[in-house]
């Protein structure tokens, strides 16, 4: 722990989770630099950079401000809304398992995108559109279901679960209405990827974070001390139910958002507060810490699977998926055997 | 003047009802201590007066205006509550906790003032966990973590405190030094202290205001615990015969059960084996 103090600000921050947001941030960089000059058309460094004052030929302006670049911004931007979205209610909830994709918001997002695109073969604001509203109305489903006198967390993922499960049956319904390639055009969303995304996508998550992101941070110190239980956070002057509710608005927001703009994306908000956790060594949830971790763990997985499986253009997703996928396992056998029940 | 009073609260939980019509002062300066059997509702009503638990009817008034009415950050620079049970967060080391103790006073830009500091490093000395201050909260005992709580109470630097049970798991040494503390705060302080303790003969000890709760019954007696404990008070309300006379140590009311009175079971002594 430092201190801080000059005039009448006054701070104090773990050097622990300072230098663990550095070398996120640099990794995060270095991930960025190699995405922007690798793949199908190499360029240097010194390329890419000519490109940004105007200064590069066709092609590689093309690749980089087209191509390259918009797909990096929405990667890195999706994944912090998303692991911003599942730290704030994993912490909320204070249970790990609490995150946007397994409560059923994900699949509610879906619902509304796939019902846009089979049913009405909507373009891609469309089904942004009614991936948005679908997510909002199925996290407001859920949260009043698990409503009762405040949100108990076990009920809120159990009751996310099956509402998750009952969305995922109407997504499959619909898909089998679907023509053939309706159910291509669904499947491929349903996947989740950064595929064809411009700056359409990038200004849209932009937003949502400019806004959204100062006010999970602002909420973030008084989220801390909700995780003490309620009659204590009150006790310390923390107006218990309207921060939940701003809490849950938040993170429901920034859920909606990024799936809209992404598709349905798994794992980055389980895990990216975890690990984000884990490696700050923080008692309160971290906010920025998991912002920046989910931030890198999907530009991560979108560089393997552009760079791994070159000819077919795989939904990061997968990558997600495959990593986050272990990483539960990892998570659930070691927190079980320690029979905790954080 | 008392800057704390309930005026004809009723407090319910959804369908139950817990008391009704309970009008309770809590005089400026005192150390006032609930006692009364279990579930007869003291956290309840320690609850209703530290704002966690609106009243279904009546209202908590503080320094004459409605509890409700303040914003609750204002509340928390004024009062303080240490619950009966809290979760300490995964990870988090004494020292943190006890500074979460500071959260009202702190803004955006002044998180950790000198005062903040100072007043953590106040409330660790005072109740003894200062060495335990890089250890994680999860670790401690029963006793220390009770401390610990404690300590994040008090640093949170509120005229009034109110206290659940604030000698639970704690030792009779312990127990002793956290009730001469809170009389400490009391006397030197200026404090206001509501305590819920288990313990009569340590409610008559310390208190100066005991307020006396029964289960369907609300408030019993408040009053100076010399005049209100009677042997007949504690077998109305806990349903125990005893004797009280003068506490050898301070001439405060001591509750003495009286001996056991045999009843003969079926004839035969239980076995040990049985008695298990
Ligand atoms: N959160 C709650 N929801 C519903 N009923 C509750 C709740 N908390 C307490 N009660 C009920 O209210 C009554 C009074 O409880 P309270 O906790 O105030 O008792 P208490 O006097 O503090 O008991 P103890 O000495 O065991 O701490 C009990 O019947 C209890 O079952
Ligand atoms: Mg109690």
């Amino acid at each position: 722990m430092k201190t801080i103090r000059t005039g009448p600000l006054s701070l104090r921050v773990s050097e622990r989770a300072v230098l663990t947001c550095l070398a996120v941030a640099a990794l995060t960089a270095v991930t960025a630099v190699t995405t922007m000059v690798t793949g199908d058309f190499p360029l240097t460094v010194g390329e890419v950079l000519s490109t940004f004052v105007g200064q590069g030929d066709g092609a590689s302006e093309f690749v980089v401000l087209t191509l390259r670049l918009p797909r990096l911004l929405t990667g890195l931007l999706v994944g912090a809304a998303l692991a911003l979205s599942g730290a704030i209610l994993q912490s909320l909830s204070r249970n790990p398992l609490a995150s946007p994709d397994i409560i059923g918001f994900t699949q509610g997002s879906a619902t509304g995108a796939i019902a846009v695109i089979v049913l009405f073969q909507g373009g891609m604001t469309a089904v942004a559109t009614g991936s948005a509203v679908t997510g909002l109305l199925t996290s407001a489903a859920v949260y009043l279901l698990a409503l009762k006198r405040g949100v108990q967390s076990s009920r809120l993922v159990l009751i996310g679960i099956g509402v998750s499960a009952m969305m995922l049956s109407v997504n499959s319904y619909l898909i089998t209405r679907a023509t053939l390639e309706g159910a291509l055009a669904a499947q491929a969303w349903l996947v989740g990827g950064l595929n064809n995304r411009g700056w359409d996508h990038v200004r849209v998550i932009a937003a949502a974070l400019a806004v959204l992101l100062p006010c999970a941070l602002w909420l973030g110190r008084r989220l801390a001390l909700l995780e003490m239980g309620d009659t204590a956070a009150t006790g310390l002057g923390v107006d218990v139910e309207r921060t939940r509710l701003a809490l849950l608005a938040v993170a429901v927001g920034l859920a909606a958002v990024a799936t809209a703009v992404a598709g349905p994306i798994t794992f980055v908000a389980l895990a990216a507060p975890q690990l984000a956790r884990r490696l700050t060594g923080a008692s309160g949830p971290g906010l920025a810490a998991a912002a920046l971790v989910g931030g890198l763990l999907l530009v991560v997985g979108d560089l393997a699977v552009q760079r791994l499986f070159p000819t077919t253009p795989l939904p990061v997703g997968i990558a997600t998926g495959a990593i986050g996928g272990l990483y539960l396992v990892w998570l659930l056998a070691t927190e079980w055997r320690k029979g905790s029940t954080r | 003047m008392t800057r704390l009073r309930g005026e004809d609260l009723t407090l319910a939980y959804d369908e139950r009802v817990v008391a009704t019509g309970l009008d309770v002062a809590v005089p400026d300066g005192s150390f006032t201590v609930i006692v009364g059997p279990n579930a007869c509702g003291k956290s309840t009503l320690l609850k209703a007066l530290a704002r966690m638990l609106k009243p279904r009817a009546g209202a908590v008034l503080l320094d004459g205006k409605a509890i409700s009415s303040y914003r609750s950050k204002d509340v928390a620079r004024l009062l303080g509550l240490l619950p009966q049970t809290s979760i300490a967060p995964g990870g988090i080391t004494t020292g943190e906790l006890v500074a979460r103790g500071r959260y009202p006073h702190q803004r955006v830009l002044r998180q950790w003032s000198v005062q903040d500091e100072a007043a953590v490093d106040r409330a660790m000395e005072l109740t003894g966990v200062r060495e335990l201050a890089d250890r994680p909260v999860d670790e401690l005992s029963g006793g220390q973590r009770q401390r610990v709580w404690l300590a994040m109470v008090l640093a949170q630097q509120t005229s009034i405190l109110l206290l659940d049970e604030p000698t639970t798991f704690l030792d009779i040494a312990h127990q002793v030094e956290v009730l001469d503390l809170c009389a400490d705060l009391h006397e030197d302080g200026g404090h206001t202290l509501v305590a819920v303790l288990h313990d009569l003969n340590q409610a008559c000890r310390y208190a100066t205001h005991l307020i006396v709760m029964k289960p369907g019954r609300g408030i019993v007696a408040q009053g100076d615990p010399a005049d209100i404990v009677t042997a007949e008070l504690v077998r109305d309300v806990f349903g125990l015969p005893c004797r009280v006379i003068d506490d050898p140590e301070t001439g405060t009311p001591l509750v003495v059960p009286l001996r056991r009175q045999r009843v003969a079971v079926g004839g035969t002594a239980p076995q040990l084996s049985q008695v298990d």
